[in-house]
């Protein structure tokens, strides 16, 4: 799992790479949660173009992620899944509490 | 005898391995030629079987995990991940959308994505026994 971010006015994008599955999940959050701490975003992209596979795990992630956004007052949503990763969003349901804005296309 | 195809794995409850167990079903299951989605969906499922089993199972050691699957009559891929942890004293409750014994750390999702990932789902377990997920998915014959 690699992470990398992105800020610009306001909108921090966050850029995940790899696997995101319990394992990863942890240091996945605590990277996420420290970067919002610091730039404290109007808007986080969870930019998942370079994810290769995710699990409930990152379900959880994910509303951990919109609870920060929510205390800060943001907007947070997420780009790019790929057909994996975006049948696990949609088996969840989450789409109704983090909004999904475009499938990458990729398999 | 018409003897079929099968694989039996034993790891510890580590979760550097949930990696190694979606890996290996994946090798097995490629001799059915599975599509990316049907791969996709096998490795999903087994990573939801297997996480419960190191989170839930053995939530303070390390314990043992057995990963089995075969190639049943008509194209199907039968998997089973069993424990000897601590067991689901409430399977109904443990099965439904969102219940989880696992704080914000877990989703609650792991079984719905196992059933909506598979044809089969069925769960044996017992308190202070062990769990034992077995899950039946149909890989579709493609021509040529
Ligand atoms: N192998 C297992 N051993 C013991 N308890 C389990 C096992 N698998 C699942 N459970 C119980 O079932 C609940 C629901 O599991 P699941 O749907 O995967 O959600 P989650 O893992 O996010 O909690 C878990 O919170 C746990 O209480
Ligand atoms: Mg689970």
């Amino acid at each position: 799992m690699k992470i990398a971010k992105q800020y610009d006015d306001g909108r921090l994008t966050i850029y995940l790479y790899g696997e995101l599955d319990h394992h990863a999940a942890r240091g996945t959050m605590k990277a996420i949660s420290d970067m919002m701490d610091m730039e404290l975003p109007k808007e986080t992209v969870l930019d998942f173009g370079g994810l290769t596979f995710m699990d409930s795990s990152g379900i959880a992630l994910l509303l951990k992620v919109s609870r920060i956004a929510k205390a800060q007052m943001g907007r947070v949503w997420v780009e790019h899944p790929n057909r994996q990763v975006m049948r696990v969003l949609a088996a969840s349901g989450i789409e109704r509490i983090v909004p999904i804005a475009q499938e990458s296309g990729k398999e | 005898m018409n003897v079929t195809n099968y694989i039996k794995l034993e790891f510890p409850s580590k979760s550097v391995n949930e990696g190694y167990a979606r890996s290996a079903i994946a090798a097995f299951a490629a001799q059915l030629d599975p599509t990316l989605e049907e791969l996709g969906d096998i490795r999903t499922a087994v990573s939801e079987a297997v996480t419960n089993a190191i989170v839930h199972a053995y939530p303070d050691d390390i314990g043992t995990i057995w990963l089995k699957a075969r190639i049943l009559e008509g194209d199907k891929l039968e998997i089973v991940v069993k424990d000897k942890g601590r067991g689901i004293a409430d399977l109904k409750q443990a099965m439904e959308p969102l219940f989880t014994t696992g704080g914000e750390d877990r989703s609650g999702m792991g079984f719905t994505i196992m059933e909506s990932f598979t044809d089969h789902l069925k769960v044996r377990s017992a308190p202070g026994k062990g769990t034992t997920v077995t899950m039946v998915r149909r890989i579709r014959r493609r021509r040529g």
